[in-house]
């Protein structure tokens, strides 16, 4: 258990009954020696959607990511920490919200910018205040331009990159690039809180007009690093 | 048109009244196509979708013939990862629940995230009664809910507004709930959406206790699923430090891999993309990172009932991806209001009379308001054959027969002479009123012919016993009503 404080005991008990006993009522025509397992299901459906080479995965994440008009960046490793400066300056970021192990040279160009660190402390107001958020990912999809956060080191607490309008995300390619979402599943862990974003915060409710950024960053932009 | 579902006329009176609404058909007619041209796209995009969509129904097979098996092992695995999992029998019951959960922490304000199982059970109103303010934070919720509205669809809830009057509601109501609409908002889309961006993000900032429905729950993790667009699906699920989720059990699916499927077809058959902006999974709280307290509540509504029946079950597959609404001919022209409940068009019309029953007159019309054309089966991402149930509850609801309401079996009497075979009479005749409806109904007709029934089930029966229905290959149904009632052209 996380939290500390004693919750009250679940109510509904009875209803746990009542409902379960219901559902094996409803249930009468399942033959009693049927297993769950032994319903059939053929996952006959593709692992992935084509055959690509490392580098053709990069290039389709960059393409599906541009296609929900996140601003897609590739550099060499060395390139990171200028590009990661350059990123900021030009959206004139004052302040950066920094999660626990970002790597250390990632923001060694970055000048001019106050960093502030993702603690527990900080308020959801303060974190309103703040410009833009410098992130990695746990892996990123490239058949449906997808990344995804996992909050381990250099990720941070899922607030941090909701809350901050701007939001520069760093992958890492070929490590932490799939092809397909049946590949993520793989390597994500469920009891972690995930995080899958596919290009910025956005909306059609509006007469079926995309209009990008209603709550989260209204600017996303992802730098594929190719190692 | 006031914010409760309940007390609506049956089918046809309601749908009359908007088929005569010519913005709100217009605004529907431009969102459905469009819609539904992107996701043919979308879904063609996948080879395997065939293999997608059998695997998609199998699985939720698979939880629905074992489902006591599957809640009690995700009771288990939540519990375990800190929440607190509590029972819902019905509507009452889930209010309570929650009422007396936000009670606990002393707020009087909730931020919610669009959620069908909580429109379905009335919570606004029984939070309201209990003088908690439940805020939607979802763009088109917010829309209805300021202007004292109902949704209309499952996915852009605010279908029938268009821009100008959204304007005029945000600028009217957005003061009397929180932060005032800029003067002299304009009606473009960004600068709506920015209106609702500064309104609500006060209340996320303040907020302490949210709300939530889930897309799916994970029996085997524990793990919720919410898949959204906006982002304020994160910002209810991140930032405050109570969350409460309603969901009905049927949303329970067995394995951290079954995911795999449903995150492959829901987001291209309802918003026609790869993947939606925004999909966070959940399982229990984690310390330091979101709400630290969270429950989930498990809704049963009427779902066990629906389960009791072999044809209806498969209703319980439906992951809410909105693909059926906008194939339908009769949904095109009635709107969602006119479904009378939180859940509108091809899916609304199965799950809602099963949910509830078919003693009121609405929920009697309902199975009525199609012209099994199909349509809505052939784009169902877990394959419900929607058509085959429609015809089923036809039968139930003029012939009566064994149910179970409530948990109990019952034989209920056939609806002879009773307002609800009215009801569902005039829905019929609505459906064959409208030549357009119909005849956009017909295309696929060759493909459902084993739904035409050689006598109508139902009310038609004494209708079609004084006449031969054609095999359908022989002329279209439409053509063979049309000539058959001898009025001369469709319009
Ligand atoms: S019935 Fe099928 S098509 Fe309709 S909303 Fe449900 S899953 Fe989607």
């Amino acid at each position: 258990m996380s939290h500390l404080d004693p919750v009250s005991p679940p109510s509904g008990a009875s209803s746990r009954e009542l409902i379960l006993g219901r559902i094996r009522r409803a249930l009468a025509d399942v033959p009693r020696d049927e297993l769950p397992g032994s319903v059939p299901l053929d996952r006959d459906y593709l692992r992935v959607h084509g055959t690509r080479t490392p580098e053709q995965t990069a290039d389709l994440l960059a393409v599906h990511l541009a296609d929900y008009r996140a601003l897609v960046h590739r550099c060499p490793s060395g390139g990171l920490p200028a590009l990661i400066a350059t990123l900021l300056a030009e959206r004139g970021a004052r302040s950066a919200v920094v999660p626990d192990g970002l790597p250390d040279g990632w923001l060694s160009a970055v000048s001019g910018v106050e960093l502030v660190a993702d603690t527990l402390a900080l308020t959801a107001r303060e974190l309103d205040a703040v410009d833009s958020v410098v992130t990695g990912c746990a892996v990123a999809v490239a058949e449906t331009g997808t990344i995804v956060l996992d909050g381990s080191a250099g990720q941070g607490r899922r607030r941090i990159t909701l809350v901050p309008d701007h939001h520069i995300c760093v992958v890492l390619a070929p490590a932490q690039v799939v092809d397909s979402i049946p590949e993520a599943m793989e390597r994500l862990d469920p009891a972690r809180p995930l995080t899958w974003i596919s290009g910025p915060s956005a909306t059609s409710d509006i007469e079926l007009d995309r209009v990008e950024g209603v709550h989260g960053p209204r600017t996303l932009e992802v730098i594929l690093v190719d190692e | 048109m006031s914010g409760t579902y309940l007390g609506m006329p049956a089918f046809p009176e309601a749908a009359a009244k908007s088929t005569q609404d010519t913005q709100l058909r217009g605004n529907l007619r431009h969102a459905t196509h469009t819609i539904r041209a992107k996701r043919a796209v979308a879904v063609a995009e996948l080879e395997d979708w065939p293999q997608l969509r059998a695997a998609g129904a199998a699985v939720k097979d698979r939880t629905l013939r074992h489902l006591d098996h599957y809640l009690e092992q995700l009771e288990t695995a939540v519990t375990a990862a800190g929440g607190v999992v509590h029972w819902a029998a019905d509507a009452a019951e889930a209010n309570r629940i929650v009422t007396d959960l936000v009670r606990a922490t002393g707020e009087t304000e909730v931020v919610k995230v669009k959620s069908m199982a909580t429109q379905e059970i009335g919570l606004n109103e029984a939070l309201a009664e209990a003088g908690i303010h439940a805020y939607e934070t979802d763009l088109a919720e917010l829309i209805v809910q300021l202007g004292d509205d109902l949704p209309s669809h499952i996915l852009v809830p605010a279908i029938h507004k268009n821009r100008s009057e959204i304007r005029d509601i945000f600028t009217e109501r957005m003061g009397d709930w929180g932060r005032a609409a800029p003067a002299g908002l304009s009606d473009e889309p960004a600068d709506l959406a920015d209106a609702a961006r500064l309104h609500l993000r006060e209340k996320f900032l303040r907020a302490k206790v949210a709300i939530s429905g889930a897309n799916f729950m994970v029996a085997e993790t524990g793990t919720l699923v919410v898949l959204e667009s906006e982002g304020n699906g994160r910002m209810c699920l991140t930032l405050p430090e109570t969350l409460i989720s309603v969901v009905g059990i049927e949303k329970t699916i067995p394995t951290w891999q079954d995911l795999e499927i449903y995150l492959q077809t829901l987001p291209r058959s309802s918003t026609a993309e790869r993947m939606n902006p925004y999909t966070s999974t959940w399982t229990g709280t984690t310390e330091g990172d979101g709400p630290q307290t969270f429950h989930l509540v498990l809704l049963d509504n009427g779902r066990t009932d629906t389960l009791a029946d072999t044809v209806g079950r498969q209703a319980l597959r439906c992951i809410r991806c909105s693909a059926c609404l906008n194939v339908c001919p009769v949904y095109e022209r009635a709107g969602g209001h006119a479904y009378g409940s939180a859940y509108p068009g091809p899916i609304g019309a199965i799950l809602t009379p099963q949910l509830r029953g078919t003693a009121s007159a609405l929920d009697a019309s309902l199975p009525y308001a199609s012209t099994l054309c199909g349509a809505c089966y052939e784009v169902c991402p877990v394959a419900i054959d929607i058509p085959e149930v429609l015809v089923h509850l036809r039968e139930r609801v003029v012939e009566g027969g064994a149910v179970t309401l409530r948990g109990t079996r019952a034989v209920i009497k056939p609806a002879r002479g009773h307002a609800a075979e009215r009801a569902a009479m005039r829905a019929a005749r609505w459906t064959l009123d409208h030549p357009a409806a119909l005849r956009a109904g017909q295309r696929l007709a060759a493909r459902t012919r084993r739904l035409h029934p050689a006598r109508l089930p139902g009310p038609g029966r004494a209708w079609s016993a004084t006449r031969e229905l054609p095999a359908v290959p022989a002329e279209s149904f439409r053509d063979w009503w049309q000539r058959t009632r001898g009025e001369g052209k469709s319009t």
